[in-house]
């Protein structure tokens, strides 16, 4: 059987779940709604065998929502897959992979520090890099970096 | 040409301003004021210098008490980041300042200066504010690089405090990002300096402002 290329993971993402994956080198990105988001990493580290959780990140776009999105690897073929999901404007909440990979856990809950995106299902929500009594969610656009933080700034 | 538009000004910290200015007052910046032993301490030292002929004996006590906290200064090892690599380096045998009887100290109650060598972020100021209540008086601090002086490159960042004076108050600042282990021997040379004046009245020789 020959190794896994990123063509054919893009080929079969296409097949068994209906989605669009673009293939740039050996990463193949894929593009769902948040509704599908688990079902997706699920498919991608059974049958892609991608077991490694690389990262997990989020970007604002403003007036148009969050963006989530995640890298996980196949460390035996070169096949990287990068999930993508736009939230929505307004939505925060995203279902969560720790169910699916471990390591996604501190990512998420980075994820939640610096975006303030809700992870649905999370086991141990809270914040992981900064004070427990922060206010608001430093990566956003919408943050002023000036905030000050009383006794010291 | 693209254009950036400029940095935003950090203004002056108002402390009147801040919500929480309860908060500010119970971590403010404090000496020997808030400290009834040192201020009976200091009101009898002060007796026996205006009594005729006392300050003999006040300004005598003085010098050899100085003579040995200088010569013995242990600093407590705060290092917080890059700069804590040019503290250890400073430490250690090429630089060697326990030829100035500095021997670095892993506990504060037994230190009398505090190297403060990093970032200091705003998670991390009420631990450094701990340690350095937990040092017994007097005590020194040693402000060393750029981030501890004023926030160095993170200044404009969300999560750093500008300037370490803002939790602690510092007798010397070092500059340098990271400063040269030969600056820091001089910063703490500046130190010695300034423990050599130290008064039993409690006043100090403020902080050592030499751009050489």
């Amino acid at each position: 059987m020959s190794p896994l290329t990123a063509a054919d993971a893009a080929a079969r993402l296409r097949e068994q779940l209906a989605v669009e994956p673009t293939v740039a080198g050996e990463v193949v990105t894929v593009t769902v709604p948040p509704e599908r988001w688990q079902a997706t990493a699920e498919f991608v580290r059974g049958t892609l065998g991608c077991m490694f959780f690389s990262f997990l990140t989020a970007v604002d776009w403003k007036e148009q929502g969050l963006e989530i999105l995640c890298r996980v690897q196949n460390l035996d073929t070169p096949v990287t897959v990068a999930l993508r999901t736009r939230l929505g404007a307004g939505n925060e909440h995203c279902p969560t992979l720790t169910g699916i990979w471990r390591g996604a856990d501190w990512m998420e809950r980075e994820c939640w520090d610096m975006f303030g995106v809700r992870f649905d299902g999370h086991p141990d929500h809270r914040r992981i890099l900064l004070d427990e009594t922060w206010e608001g969610h430093p990566l956003r656009k919408d943050y002023a970096v000036d905030t000050p933080h009383a006794p010291y700034r | 040409m693209e254009v950036k538009p400029p940095v935003p000004q950090i203004p002056a910290p108002v402390w009147t301003e801040f919500k929480d200015l309860q908060e500010f007052e119970k971590y403010r910046q404090h000496r020997a004021d808030d400290d009834k032993t040192s201020n009976a301490l200091t009101s009898i030292a002060d007796t026996i210098h205006h009594m005729p002929g006392g300050w003999i004996m006040t300004t005598g006590t003085d010098k050899i008490f100085n003579w040995a906290r200088k010569s013995s200064i242990w600093p407590v090892t705060f290092g917080l980041a890059c700069c804590a690599i040019e503290m250890m380096a400073t430490f250690a045998s090429r630089f060697d300042v326990e030829r100035f009887g500095m021997v670095p100290w892993a506990s504060p109650r037994h230190s009398d200066l505090m190297i403060v060598s990093g970032t200091v972020t705003i998670k991390m100021a009420p631990m450094l504010k701990r340690i350095y209540d937990q040092m017994p008086d007097p005590k020194w601090v040693v402000s060393m690089g750029s981030c501890a002086n004023s926030g160095g490159p993170f200044r404009h960042g969300y999560h750093v405090v500008k300037g370490v004076d803002r939790v602690v108050p510092v007798d010397v600042y070092v500059p340098g990002c990271p400063p040269t282990p030969d600056s820091l021997m001089y910063g703490l040379l500046k130190l010695q300096e300034q423990v050599a004046h130290f008064q039993t009245t409690g006043e100090r020789l403020p902080a050592a402002a030499d751009t050489k």
